[in-house]
């Protein structure tokens, strides 16, 4: 029983991996679009997620700092616990700096990111297109990093369950589930 | 004999100062008009590149000062390549066959201090509309410098048509706001 994750663990890992998954779809759709008032609408509720996924993210990393996760299997070799460690890291690392890089992109384009509408976030970066050009290209770079990284982890968390037959995914899902 | 050559020597001496003071060379280096409007809740800015003014102004008579602007629709600056691409196009402003945006004062009103309230006709994209455009003006060494906003409706000039025509995304309100440097001759 003390394997498993805590409950808040389990619901900040599979939210965010649902906005995640979202986010991905809906960024790499809408950058396709021409200009049309669905593609604006469509921007700035993907910017409204991002704000709101990065306070997750921020939410999450205070938990993890606050509660040690459960120990690795003793079954895995040296190799493997440092894969996953700096896998986690990198997950974590990126969760925050996409978010980050897609609010500085939008200040530096001159686009002001303002949560649902309804609360501003301060502009760090004045208007700059070259500077808004670097970051979008900083922000799909780190976005094709976390694909990536996710594709490790998937798969790692998949060869846990059914070639090392642990309990590495389980003790992440939600407890009705096992 | 005395009194009348002084009324006539201040008379000439206040036709001089008058006439010196007319602000009528429009310094486009030192003139800007800008735009700005909400979408989705987000104060968005743009800017004209190009226009062109005429303007006559003098503090001591002001009623009798006129104005005329021009605006090539096609130097707008929205922050985005797609975005002026889409301006220009027919849904918005339809440069290819309204390539300006006019306005031309019909009177000046004093407001008293330094306001004024300029009444004329606004034609963007066909339609022609009395605006009134309050405004102030300010002399700055030897220029002087007329400063204004104006909030006009997008719909009422047919700018943003078919799926640009509802208000949810970028709304109706647009702001106009212009800082116009003027020297005397």
């Amino acid at each position: 029983m003390s394997a498993q994750y805590t409950a808040t663990a389990k619901a900040l890992h599979w939210g965010i991996a649902v906005l995640i998954f979202g986010m991905l779809g809906l960024g790499f759709y809408m950058t396709g679009l021409s200009l049309s008032p669905t593609k604006l609408q469509l921007y700035s509720w993907h910017k409204w997620a991002g704000v709101t996924l990065f306070l997750l993210v921020v939410l999450r990393l205070a938990w993890r700092f606050a509660h040690r996760p459960p120990a690795l299997p003793r079954h895995m070799a040296p190799i493997e616990r440092f894969a996953a460690h700096a896998g986690h890291h990198l997950l974590y690392v990126l969760m925050f700096a996409i978010p980050l890089t897609g609010w500085l992109m939008s200040s530096a384009k001159g686009f002001q990111t303002v949560w649902f509408g309804v609360v501003p976030i301060p502009d760090l970066l004045d208007k700059d297109k070259a500077l808004g050009d670097l970051l979008q290209t900083v922000h799909l770079s780190l976005n094709f990093a976390l694909i990536a990284v996710l594709l490790g982890h998937v798969g790692a968390a998949l060869k846990h369950h059914f070639i090392d037959k642990d309990d590495v995914l389980t003790r992440m899902l939600p407890h009705r589930l096992h | 004999m005395k009194r009348i050559a002084l009324a006539l020597l201040s008379t000439l001496a206040l036709a001089t100062v008058a006439h010196a003071a007319e602000y009528n060379q429009v310094q486009a280096d030192k003139s800007r008009i800008a735009f700005s409007y909400q979408q989705m809740g987000v104060s968005m800015d743009g800017s004209f590149k190009n226009f062109s003014s005429q303007l006559r102004f003098d503090p001591a008579a002001p009623e009798a000062a006129a104005a005329a602007i021009e605006v090539e629709l096609a130097s707008i600056d929205t922050g985005s390549d797609e975005g002026d691409e889409e301006a220009a196009a027919k849904t918005w402003f339809n440069t290819k066959d309204f390539p300006q945006a006019r306005f031309e004062s019909t009177a000046v009103k004093a407001l008293g201090g330094n306001r004024y309230e300029v009444a004329g006709k606004l034609t963007i994209k066909g339609t022609t509309r009395d605006v009134v455009v309050p405004a102030t003006f300010a002399q700055q060494g030897d220029a002087g410098v007329f400063d204004g906003s104006l909030t006009i409706k997008r719909g009422d000039f047919s700018v943003g048509e078919g799926a640009w025509k509802a208000f949810d995304i970028v709304a109706n309100d647009v702001e106009i706001k212009f800082h116009i440097t003027a020297t005397a001759r």
